[in-house]
């Protein structure tokens, strides 16, 4: 049977993407937040986990706005990367699971989840910036990834507590596949940030931490609030931070915090690090 | 033929991104979706004004386009995830856009985000944030 072995909660944002590729590490804007890493790499060596689900939005590389999924998932067998116009250095491909996704898919609309299905999906840095976090040092990825896509971009986005929701179906997917594979979630994007309009770089750390004490200890803190709270209170593009109840539903009421990492600012965002096991 | 009212839009200094936006500004969003394509994005450094007329862009649209009128594009319906395509790849970073989008520089924009992490480490350390 295939089994959770925790959750990651990461940034996503591709300022660190770029600090990655130019090797800015232990320079002095970037050494903090990539120290809040260090434990995570260990953790995810430890539990050596065979798959990655990688919840995020795609912002404009594999989804166009002329179709939009308010949930898609991969379904492939490889995913690649691609010029997304930031800037970004390309990364190699992704190996996928396609039996697996597909028994994902088939399990969550079966839950009522009427999730897309992608048998060719791009991923950009929501995806990728995440891999290369925890693995970059590696010569090859060491797990096969599943891209899980949210619709952040074009409102109207789901709602915190539908995202919890699937967390909670996306589990029984996970655990009703008959083979032995260890699978790793990561909830990625946030945290409070807004790039657009006059409130552009506003970042709200006291919400930020109430936020990860809620996925910690009480998700539904942030899963009742509506969309237009969490932008008040995080910003247009903060609104990610509902990605990460994806990953909280799946794992236990009760879980230990492994890790805990808060750096601002990162470019315009808060960071926050959070690796969870079940209790 | 009614567009929804929504309590997103009272929030001052914030255009959120939604079907009365993204309807408006479908032809702009286009443009700026095709960036993602280098020689897409030579085209448009060739002839900007050509490029707008090809994608069908209004007269406001395509005037905000050919000024790097980064606020005007945001309150005509450009997603910033789509306008960052045409920003970076021409030298500006996010931190340059929200400058713009406040009419600061650049430099003051990042030291208000400097700002956020003033008298923050001992409320980390305390409360298990801290690593490093």
């Amino acid at each position: 049977m295939a089994r959770i072995v925790g959750g990651v909660t990461t940034s996503h944002i591709p300022a660190i993407g770029n600090a990655m590729t130019k090797k800015l590490e232990g320079t002095p804007y970037w050494k903090r937040f990539f120290d809040g890493y260090e434990p995570v790499k260990e953790w995810l060596a430890r539990v050596d986990p065979d798959i990655a689900i990688v919840v995020y939005n795609d912002h404009g590389l594999n989804f166009f706005l002329n179709q939009m999924p308010t949930f898609a998932i991969g379904c492939a067998d490889r995913y690649e990367n691609a010029d997304e116009g930031w800037g970004l250095a390309t990364l190699a491909s992704f190996e996928g699971d396609a039996q697996f996704s597909w028994h994902l898919a088939e399990s969550l609309v079966g839950q009522d989840f009427d999730i897309a299905t992608c048998q060719e999906m791009l991923v950009d840095h929501g995806f990728i910036v995440p891999m290369a976090l925890m693995w970059r040092h590696l010569a090859e990825w060491p797990v096969k990834g599943i891209p899980l896509a949210v619709n952040t971009v074009q409102h109207p986005i789901p709602s915190a507590r539908r995202c919890l929701a699937l967390g909670k179906a996306l589990r029984k997917a996970i655990e009703s596949y008959p083979e032995d594979l260890k699978v790793v979630i990561f909830g990625t994007g946030g945290m409070s940030h807004q790039l657009q309009g006059e409130r552009a770089g506003m970042i709200n750390v006291d919400y930020d931490l109430r936020c990860m004490e809620s996925v910690v200890s009480d998700p539904d803190w942030l899963a009742s609030q509506s969309t237009t709270e969490i932008i008040e209170q995080a910003g247009t593009e903060g609104v990610e931070v509902i990605h990460w109840l994806v990953m909280r539903g799946a794992l236990d009421p009760e879980v230990d915090v492994i890790h805990k990492h808060y750096h601002v600012p990162v470019s315009n965002t808060g960071a926050g690090v959070l690796v969870l096991e079940n209790a | 033929m009614t567009w929804n009212k929504h309590d997103y839009d009272e929030i001052p200094g914030t255009y959120v991104f939604d079907g009365k936006t993204s309807h408006a500004a479908y032809p702009l969003n286009k443009l700026l979706f095709s960036f993602n394509h280098a020689e897409n994005r030579e085209e448009f450094a060739k002839d900007p004004a050509a490029y707008a007329d090809k994608y069908g862009l209004s007269p406001e649209q395509k005037e905000a386009l050919l000024n790097d009128d980064f606020l005007g594009m945001i309150r005509l319906g450009a997603n910033i995830y789509y306008l960052a395509k045409l920003a970076v790849p021409r030298g500006f970073s996010v931190q340059d856009a929200g400058a713009a989008f406040q009419g600061i520089t650049t430099k003051e924009f990042q030291a208000k985000l400097d700002a956020r992490a003033e008298g923050l480490v001992d409320r980390l350390k305390e409360e298990g944030y801290w690593n490093g």
